[in-house]
């Protein structure tokens, strides 16, 4: 399929479409409203379920059911809103069923601003919900990316019976670029549903989907399984990108539209003589800490740069074990981190270490 | 269970309804529960979809009426089954849903969710269980509490002045558009059970013909959170809480109106 023109949030809401989803569910809140209103328009004429809901609470819980029926089902929404969402989220990750959920992110805490911002690495990767739990977490740089990993979520969520969520913010969300839809996968016809789906119990016992386990030694086993699929996903799903880490002395560490803005880091960076690298993590949670941990042997320091306080850079620091230096730099408020700025950290550090 | 030969020259005349288990219940002696999950296990057997029922259940008291349904079912988060089955509805519209919430669940912290189904005509059916108080987290003041009416959390009766008053779900919901069927019973004595019965028929019909929203409020109670015997709660109920919610329907469309006079 060729290249169109795609502003990201339709780009997201066409591609699940064209990976098949059955149904969402959702509230508008800006930067991402764009996704309800492009579902709006086509999950009808396609003869699928839009519901527009009530509140973020609602619709997760609708989201919940409708994942419980055995559905593909998604939702939209914007850091206030998965705020929302994460009691939801706690009991989706304990019934175990696939849920696909995106937040564009804006600029926090409170009701913030609608500016891009990255503030919620914490509470996607670390504290989706109450309880022991993390998402699938997956983090595009620009539309295309965006695109190809809604499809990536939809397939990842199933293939663990976990919730997959793509974080971007309004920059990527509202940036309109040239892209590739992936051809539309037919939508899984309802008796193709899952044995473990709620359907009815027609010539089979019931099925129930339930987060409560009475006693401590039983949630404890359910707590067990859900740990031994998260190291099964962190063992088998984590995903990242490198730019020019080859010959590489100093390290960036960035993801999402800072992950972008570090690509145009590194070239000047080389220009000016530094030998800097960059590793773009796509998966936040599971985290590439053992790519960070071998090129932390190779480099004298490691700069990461963030749209928030300084919350990735925990990892950072947690993958390195103290090999090297690790630097943060990072804008709040929705303030996107330039060249410009980050290039004289990059040279602090060239000269501390 | 054990099963026992029927002699010849007997006819069984009362069994467990398939759709309930043979679980026995953890619900205190005196609750009424358990007849409200019979009535409703009745309803659907006789309407013969149980296999294509999906029930919710809520969190309370009856958060384990799973067990006790022979039928799929789910587990929803405090006052969200109204929204869950929304989703489950929606993608699976030839299926039967039903809710079923108590006070706590439906009138206070899943206030938006109900109001909110019952405004777009969900298809589903609710069964609401009112008892004016909470029993799972040992008796407190719940939004149907009544006036004056001593709890562990309004221990000089409730205060209306500062606590607010009771909710009248069943008349707040009626008003809406997209509810075809709500009504209020009472499971208080066997003409209030076959009552109810009926109506909980009546409801799922409801939904099965397609026609809007439906709910029935149960009056029902919590002898041990009230501190009296199951016999002096029913009589509590009758006295106190009958007159304070009235019972009959707060809503029944002309379609509603035409299937049970079976038009």
């Amino acid at each position: 399929m060729a290249k169109e023109l795609w502003e990201g949030n339709a780009a997201i809401a066409e591609a699940a479409i064209r990976a098949g989803v059955e149904a969402f569910f959702g509230y508008p809140i800006t930067p991402q409203t764009e996704v309800l209103e492009h579902f709006s328009k086509r999950l009808p004429e396609l003869g699928r379920v839009f519901l527009q809901a009530e509140s973020e609470v609602a619709s997760i819980n609708m989201v919940y059911g409708a994942a419980c029926a055995g559905a593909r089902v998604m939702t939209s929404s914007s850091s206030p809103g998965i705020s929302l969402m994460q009691e939801g989220l706690s009991y989706i990750a304990c019934s175990e069923v696939p849920v696909v959920v995106i937040n564009i992110m804006r600029g926090g805490p409170g009701l913030g601003n609608v500016q891009p911002s990255q503030g919620d690495y914490f509470q996607a990767v670390k504290m989706a919900g109450h309880g022991d739990f993390h998402p699938i977490v997956l983090a595009p740089a620009n539309v295309q990316e965006a695109i190809d990993y809604v499809v990536l979520a939809f397939d990842l969520a199933e293939k663990y019976r976990t919730i997959a969520m793509v974080v971007a913010d309004g920059a990527i969300g509202q940036m309109m670029e040239p892209a590739e839809m992936p051809p539309m996968r037919p939508v899984r016809p309802p008796e193709e549903r899952p044995d473990w789906a709620l359907t009815g119990a027609q010539g089979r016992e019931p099925n129930i989907i339930t987060s409560l386990y009475l006693g401590a030694e039983n949630l404890e086993r359910v707590n067990l399984r859900l740990q031994a699929k998260l190291k099964e996903i962190a063992a088998n799903e984590v995903r990242w990108k490198e730019y020019s880490t080859e010959d590489a002395d100093l390290l960036l560490v960035a993801f999402g539209t800072v992950g972008r803005v570090c690509q145009t880091v590194v070239r000047e960076a080389r220009k000016a003589g530094m030998k800097v690298g960059l590793l773009r993590p796509v998966t936040l949670w599971p985290f590439p800490s053992g790519r960070i941990a071998e090129l932390a042997e190779q480099v004298r320091g490691v700069l990461t740069v963030e749209m928030n306080a300084g919350q990735m850079v925990e990892d950072v620091r947690l993958a390195v074990e103290g090999r090297c230096p690790v630097r943060f730099y990072g804008r709040m408020g929705g303030v996107i981190p330039l060249p410009d700025e980050i290039l004289p950290e990059l040279e602090k550090l060239d000269k501390e270490c | 269970m054990a099963t026992v030969e029927i002699p010849e020259d007997m006819e069984l005349v009362f069994k467990y309804p398939e759709s309930l288990t043979e679980r026995h219940t953890h619900y205190c002696p005196g609750c009424t529960h358990g007849i409200i999950h019979r009535l409703i296990a009745e309803v659907i057997d006789e309407l013969g979809v149980r296999e294509r029922t999906i029930g919710i259940a809520p969190v309370g008291c009856s958060v384990l009426a799973y067990y006790y349904f022979n039928m799929d079912f789910a587990e929803a988060a405090h006052g969200r089954a109204p929204a869950m089955a929304t989703g489950i509805k929606r993608v699976s519209p030839d299926r039967v849903v039903f809710t079923y919430q108590g006070d706590g669940d439906l009138a206070a912290i899943g206030t938006a969710e109900i109001i909110h189904a019952a405004n777009r005509g969900e298809l589903i059916t609710t069964i609401f269980v009112n008892n004016a108080i909470y029993g799972m987290t040992g008796g407190q003041m719940a939004p149907t509490t009544l006036p004056g009416q001593v709890t562990t959390s309004s221990p000089t009766g409730r205060d209306v002045e500062t606590a607010g008053w009771p909710m009248h779900m069943a008349e707040l919901i009626g008003i809406l558009p997209g509810a075809a069927y709500v009504t209020r019973q009472a499971v208080l004595d066997v003409p209030g059970i076959r009552r109810t019965k009926k109506a909980i028929k009546l409801a799922f019909q409801t939904q099965l013909a397609g026609l809007g929203f439906s709910m029935v409020e149960v009056l029902s109670t919590c002898n041990t959170n009230w501190h009296m015997g199951p016999v002096e709660a029913l009589e509590w109920a009758k006295e106190h809480m009958v007159s304070y919610y009235p019972l009959g329907d707060t809503k029944m469309t002309d379609e509603v109106r035409a299937l049970k006079e079976g038009k």
